[in-house]
Formats: C-alpha cells, structure tokens, sequence
C-alpha cells in the first residue's frame, strides 16, 4: 500500500472527534452506570431480512475472525452465507479452504446442518482487473491493464483494497445468489477508512487537477484561464521534470481511457456506497477493550449515524473475564504474600496444623462453621518431608494468586474501558466475546466464537459490581 | 552500531512507542537522537504529551543520564517544496503549486517521490554535521511504515525507477540507497508473541535480506508476565486440588472444606492456569520461531497500567539493560 494521501486531515478529524470526546464525558466522579444492552446476534443473522452484515473495526480487533464466525453460525442456522475475507491469516484460510486466490467464493467443507457457507478471499487486483474487462471492450481493456499507472494504482494505492472490497460486495450482491453476504473489512488504522477511502480514491482519480493536469491542451484558448494557464504549464513542467514525462503520460492515456469506458470512479464509490445504507444491511463493529479501539469504534458509531447506516452493535472481542472475579487483585496479592513467608515461626508455635483459615469472606452464602483442621499435626519426625510439601505447595498457590491478581487489574481496565464507551453511547447493544488462550485457526474455533458470540452473557462484571 | 535506526513492524505491534523508548535509550550521557515520524500521524507527539510537531526538529525529552532526545515530524509536501526550491529556485511559484494541490498529486501518483522525500531527509539528518565536524545527531530513530510496506519503502532506487531519469531526485534516491544499503543503517522489526505478526516478522525479514537492506533486532514487545514457569505448571497439574484449597485456606481465603471459600476459589484458579498453559506454550512455540532468525532478539513488558510517559522511560531503561545502546 502507499501512504495514506490525506493524513493531515485524518489528523484534524481526530482531534476533532477527540474534543467531542472530552465533552461527552459526564461531570460527576462517582457514575452509576446502566449495564450497556446486551446485543442479540442470532436473531439479525435469522432475520431473512438481513442481507449483509458489515464488521468493521480498527486494525487487528478480530475483524476477519468476527466476520468468519457470524458466516459460519448464520450458515449452520440454515441460511446460504457467503463470507467476503480480506487479508485472513494464512492457517484460518487454509481451514477454510479459501487459500487459493481465485477471487470467487468456495464452499467450505465441513460445516453442520442444512445451510451454505462458501467463502472467499478478496484479491485486490483482479478484482480491479475485472471491473476494467467489464467496461471496455478486450482491446482497450488490454491497453488498460498494461498501462502502468494502472498497475501501481492496482497493485496496491492507498484506498484501493477498500474500494475493491466494496465493488466486490457490490458485484456478490447482483449476483443474488445468497441468503447473506458477510463483509470482513480491510485492516487499517481506522474504522471510519472503509467508508472514507473509496470516495477518497474515486475524487482522486476523478479529480480536476488529475484532469487539468493531464489534458491541458483541451484549456488552450478558454477565457479567464489565463493564470491557471501559466500555472499548468509551470506545473506540468516542474512535475515532468520531477516525475519524468513519461509517468504523466500513462497517468493521462489512463484516465482517457477510463473515461471513455467507466464513466466514472466517483460515480462507482457513490452506487456502492448506496447499497451500505440500503435496508437489509447491518453493521457491526468489532473492538478490543482497550482505550485506542474503542475510542475508534466510538467514533465509527457516530459517523454510522450521521450517513444513517444502520447499526446492529459492538463486538466486545478478547475480553478477559474471571471464574473468580469477586476475588480482588489486591487481597490476591495480600494472600500470595502471606504464603510466601516463611512460615518456620507457625511452626514453632505449634500452629502448623491449623492449615485452615475461618471464613472471613463476607460472601453471600450462609457462613460456614469455622472447625479445626480434621488431619492430625505431623509428628515430629515427618516435619522436614511434610514441610517440603507444604511449601511447595504454597509456592503453587501464590503463583496462582498472582496469576489471578493479574487477570482481575486486566478485567478492570477492560471493564472501565467498556462503561466508558457504554456511558457514551448506552444506546450501542455490546456482545461481549472472550480471549481465547490461543489463535482462532479453525471450523471447531470459529463455532466457537460464534457460540460465545451469541451467548447474551457478559465476560466482564456489571458497572458497580 | 548503526546511526540510523528503523523500527518497522506489524500494524499496531508498537513501532512509535518502541522507536521512541529506542531513542530515549540511544540518548546516554552526552549524546544527542532524533526521532523522525513520517507518517504524518503525529504519534510522537502524543506519546510525549506534547502538542503536534511541526516539521522543524526540536528537542522533546531529556534521557536518563542526561542525553537529548529531539524529534522530527517529516512533511513530504514541505520536504518536496524544499527540494524545488533548492533545485530549481522557484519562489512564489512554489506557492501556486502547493495552493493548486500538484504537491499533493505528484506524490500520490507517485509514491516512490514521496518516499525518496522521506527517507532522504533522514539519511540528511544522519550524515550532517556541525562546524566541528562533529555529526550533529549520534543517532536517528525512524518510526518507520510498517512491515508490508517496509522493503517498498527503504527501496527508494527501485521505487523511483519508473520516474525522472536525471535530476535531483533521482541522485537523492542514489544518495539515500548508499545510507540505507551500508552498516549505518539497522531496520529492527518489532512483534508480538502471536502467529500472525510473527509469521508478518518472518517474511519482512525475508523481504529486507532480499532486498540487501540491513536487519537488525527484533523486539518482541508488550511481553506478559510469567507468573509460573514451566516447572510451576508441571506442579499446578499434579498438587491435589484439596492441597490447594488448604493452602488457599492457610493464606486466609476462607475455608477449605467443601463449598468453603477457598474450596470454591480452586476450580476457577486452576482454569485460569489451564489457559495460561495454554498461551504459554504458544508463546514459547512463537519465541523458538523468532529464535531461529539468527537476530538479537529483546523483550519488553506489557504495562498493565498502558503506556503513559513514565512507561516509556520504563521501556527505555529495559532497552538499556538488554544493551541495545
Ligand atoms: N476472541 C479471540 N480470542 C483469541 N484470539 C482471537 C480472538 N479473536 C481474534 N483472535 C486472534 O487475533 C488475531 C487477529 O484477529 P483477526 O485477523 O480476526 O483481526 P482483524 O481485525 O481482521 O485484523 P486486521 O486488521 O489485521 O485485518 C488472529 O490471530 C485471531 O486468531
Ligand atoms: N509495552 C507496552 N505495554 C503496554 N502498552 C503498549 C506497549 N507498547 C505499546 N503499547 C500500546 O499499544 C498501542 C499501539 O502502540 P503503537 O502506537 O506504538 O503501535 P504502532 O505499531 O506504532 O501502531 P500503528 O501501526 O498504528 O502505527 C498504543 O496504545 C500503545 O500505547
Ligand atoms: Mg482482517
Ligand atoms: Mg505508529
């Protein structure tokens, strides 16, 4: 990919967005949140009115993972799914069968029940090389094809993979042949690129300087040109100086001759644009807890507003939830430690075999009768091995303390990640998905995200629990 | 060691806050970095708390011992204008360019320019010097594109083939080549314990080495703790559980017998310590994959607490144990 055209103003949106941010945070310290709505995934995947669902989603939130899961759960629930794929890692690919860039959907093998899942990867430049043979008859499209400008803008341009993953959608959806299309987007840094980028390219391209500057001899003699006259041949000369002439001429037999044949690149973002707002479509959008990406999905939620796409809801993915979460990092930490001392002076004290605290846990449950411990104290002769045991013993547990002490500062970082984004947008329905230990590579891995997907329960506590 | 520096990686794997750590680390008493940006993103900036960078050089921390981190936030528009006027004393017209957009257009339809633009005004930063002859940075920090873009970027001959022939540009682009190509330059990769950016490591290093670019380190960043080594979960699988519960009892988590607080908390611990096996020995798979590149390879911490200016002095002081400077 080349570099980003317009990093400035993508800066300038952030900033923007950022104050807008600082603004929207309540007043008060203390908050009592409302736990965010739970979102329902199953019944927008059953609903034959749902036709594409969109997962967008900054880079490396689980995007593709997210979107492989709701293709492969959607088609065990009896719908004929096609997954679009951008970039999957290789060994979900090839689980997938999907592996061979042939740029049309492959039924994956090995899924349950009566519905379809096929699935495909998107490959960029033959999807561009397609649209090109689409519109021009076979000569003009090989003249096309082999010009080089053509070839860079293909081969990767910034916002050209978006702008092909939205043709490609567009190309799925004429097709008709499926129940429902789910779009895995391109990484990037930004959510909000998948629907900037194609636009962003398409005015490029269209652009009225790409035009002035390869067609200046079409502005000889036009009044009120003159300065821009001066300025064009000024240009044209300084850039072919810089650029070589020839580059400036592939740019310009390019464009001529996609004039002639497209009619247009912005007119194109616009048509696929469309279909992203058309009823039918949903989007999700997938983030990790932590503070960067969910300030991007917040971000994505308002834009989605104001183009009046409709969103489904947040894909909380790789949160870290504990079994014994009432268990604080803190009194862990407090319990590891009194492990770890030494406890030769209990021993002395005769207290060795009082292994057995009373419950001090202010729990729920009724308490439990505090009793001594009901193995007898070790006599003296079994000391040495038994304290070895003993300590090893403790040595495992404070290790698992502190393991635990870990977890429960990860869970609330993420826990005060999400309530704040809930507090900003209660609205947004959340599907809260674990961190599994290790990679989704798989059909048994990806049901499995699809289950934890669709379970309506929360990973993380409640606000205030 | 090398006096430019490039930290590439996957997307998001840490490059501005490795670059940075980096810089601060190369700092040591009496010695002066810079720290070049250029993807225009203004990630330095935020990283030290300060506001947006201009494109001009300027100092922004002082290092541990005393060494002066500066930074730069390259422009290639205005690295690109500079360039015209210097070459080709435009003066106002310069302007009109800028103001008509064709800055913009050239180097978008043609990268390699762009690029050319970038890396040369850090191979300028690295090769200039003051009145004294001394070199005016020791060393210069690149936060550079990430991986897949990489080779492309630092490749500026080939990508300025296509262009221009004769002039400026193209003995930049030699220029710049001569620097990127010799032992001045080291391009350190940095990655995460996980399949994908280590397989991405994997074939960025391929990638540099055929291109005959000068790999460096690999920095395997945001590192959990190991809170049980290999000999630790050996026993986790052979204590009984009711050992536990009486530990945990002991400690003073409640009582050990069955449905006694401490009884309750084994299971969940136990799981916890199940999935912890689990990512440990892919990590470990992860570890031995980047150990056979033959590279020096560094760890640095997650920071529970995310990154923040003390986490990076932080990180930079654990650069500076593992002897990268
Ligand atoms: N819930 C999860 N638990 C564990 N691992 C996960 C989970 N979700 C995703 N992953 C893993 O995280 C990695 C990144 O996921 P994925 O490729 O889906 O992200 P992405 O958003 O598509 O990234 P990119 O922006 O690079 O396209 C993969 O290795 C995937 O297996
Ligand atoms: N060692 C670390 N501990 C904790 N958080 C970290 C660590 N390193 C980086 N981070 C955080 O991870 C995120 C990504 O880091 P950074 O921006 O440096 O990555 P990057 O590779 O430059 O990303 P990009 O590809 O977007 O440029 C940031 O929020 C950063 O604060
Ligand atoms: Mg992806
Ligand atoms: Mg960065």
């Amino acid at each position: 990919m080349s570099p980003d055209p317009a990093p400035a103003q993508e800066t300038a949106r952030a900033q923007e967005a950022s104050h807008a941010l600082e603004s929207a945070r309540p007043h008060d310290g203390a908050r009592h949140l409302a736990p965010a709505r739970v979102l329902d995934v199953d019944p927008l995947l059953d609903d034959p009115k749902t036709r594409i669902v969109v997962c967008c989603g900054s880079g490396g939130v689980g995007k593709t993972t997210t979107a492989a899961a709701l293709g492969l759960r959607a088609a065990e629930r009896g719908r004929k799914v096609v997954v679009l794929t951008i970039d999957p890692a290789r060994r979900l690919a090839q689980s997938m069968g999907i592996d061979s860039l042939d740029n049309v959907p492959r039924r994956v093998k090995g899924t349950e029940g009566d519905g379809e899942l096929h699935a495909m990867m998107l490959d960029m430049k033959r999807t561009f090389d397609e649209v090109v043979e689409a519109h021009a008859d076979p000569e003009r499209a090989a003249a096309i094809l082999a010009n080089p400008f053509y070839q860079s803008l293909s081969a990767g341009f910034a916002g050209t993979q978006e702008y092909m993953a939205m043709e490609k959608l567009g190309q799925l959806r004429a097709r008709d042949e499926w129940d429902l299309i789910v779009v895995d987007t391109p990484p990037s840094r930004s959510a909000l690129d998948f629907l900037d980028a194609p636009k962003r390219l398409g005015s490029f391209l269209d652009g009225r300087l790409i035009r002035l500057l390869t067609a200046p001899a079409k502005l000889g003699g036009r009044a009120g040109m003159k300065f821009l006259n001066v300025g064009m041949s000024m240009m044209t000369g300084t850039l072919g100086k810089l650029l070589g002439g020839q580059l400036l001429k592939d740019v310009q037999t390019f464009v001529a001759a996609m004039d002639t044949t497209f009619g247009g690149f912005r007119t194109r973002a616009d048509a696929t644009y469309k279909l992203l707002q058309a009823p039918g479509t949903a989007f999700l959008v997938v983030a990790a807890p932590e503070r960067d990406a969910l300030r991007e999905a917040a971000y994505f939620v308002e834009r989605l507003a104001a183009e009046k796409m409709p969103l489904a809801g947040l894909v909380l993915n790789r949160v870290h939830g504990s079994g014994a979460d009432h268990l604080s990092a803190e009194r862990a930490l407090a319990a590891a430690e009194n492990l770890e001392e030494p406890r030769i002076v209990d021993q002395a004290d005769g207290k060795a075999g009082l292994r057995n605290s009373p419950e001090t846990d202010g729990g729920s449950d009724s308490p439990e009768p505090s009793s001594p411990d009901p193995a007898p104290a070790p006599s003296v002769a079994e000391l040495p091995d038994e304290q070895t045991s003993v300590d090893l013993v403790d040595q495992v547990t404070a290790g698992l303390l502190r393991l635990h002490a870990e977890r429960m500062q990860l869970l609330s970082r993420e826990q005060r990640t999400r309530d704040r984004f809930t507090a900003r947008h209660p609205e947004v329905a959340v599907a809260e998905v674990a961190a599994l230990p290790g990679d989704v590579h798989d059909l048994a891995g990806l049901r499995d995200i699809g289950n934890r997907l669709a379970d309506n329960r929360r990973e993380l506590p409640e606000p205030g629990e | 060691m090398s006096r430019l520096q490039v930290v590439s990686g996957k997307g998001g794997t840490g490059k501005t806050t490795v670059a940075a750590a980096l810089a601060l680390a190369l700092a040591t008493a009496g010695k002066r970095t810079l720290l070049v940006e250029v993807e225009g993103r203004q990630g330095i900036a935020q990283l030290f708390e300060t506001e947006a960078l201009p494109y001009e050089e300027r100092k922004i921390a002082v290092a541990p011992g005393g060494g002066e981190v500066h930074a730069l936030a390259i422009d290639p528009e205005l690295a690109l204008l500079d360039y015209l006027q210097m070459f080709y004393k435009l003066g106002g017209a310069g302007r009109a360019l800028k103001k008509l957009g064709a800055i913009d257009f050239a180097t978008t339809i043609a990268p390699g320019l762009r690029d050319v633009l970038l890396t040369g005004k850090a191979c300028e930063a690295v090769r200039r010097k003051d009145r004294s002859g001394r070199f005016v940075y020791d060393y210069v920090v690149m936060d550079a594109p990430p991986t897949g873009r990489i080779t492309r970027f630092l490749n500026v001959n080939d990508e300025v083939a296509g262009l221009a022939k004769i002039g400026p540009i193209h003995n930049q682009a030699q220029a710049v080549m001569r620097v990127l190509k010799s032992a001045e330059t080291a391009v350190h990769l940095v990655t995460l314990l996980e399949e994908m950016p280590v397989q991405e490591t994997v074939d960025g290093i391929a990638e540099l080495r055929a291109a005959r670019l000068p790999v460096g380190r690999v920095i395997v960043n945001m590192v959990r703790p190991q809170s049980l080594d290999a000999a630790d979960l050996e026993l986790v699988r052979t204590v009984p559980r009711a050992s536990l519960a009486r530990s945990l009892s002991a400690a003073g988590l409640g009582g050990a017998r069955r449905g006694g607080h401490a009884e309750r908390l084994v299971e969940p611990l136990l799981g916890q310590a199940e999935e912890y096996a689990e990512r440990y020995a892919l990590e470990q798979e992860q570890r031995s994959v980047l150990g056979e590149l033959g590279l020096p390879l560094h760890e640095l911490p997650l920071l529970a607490e995310g990154m923040d200016l003390a986490g990076l002095y932080e990180l930079a002081t654990e650069l500076r144990k593992q002897g990268v400077s």
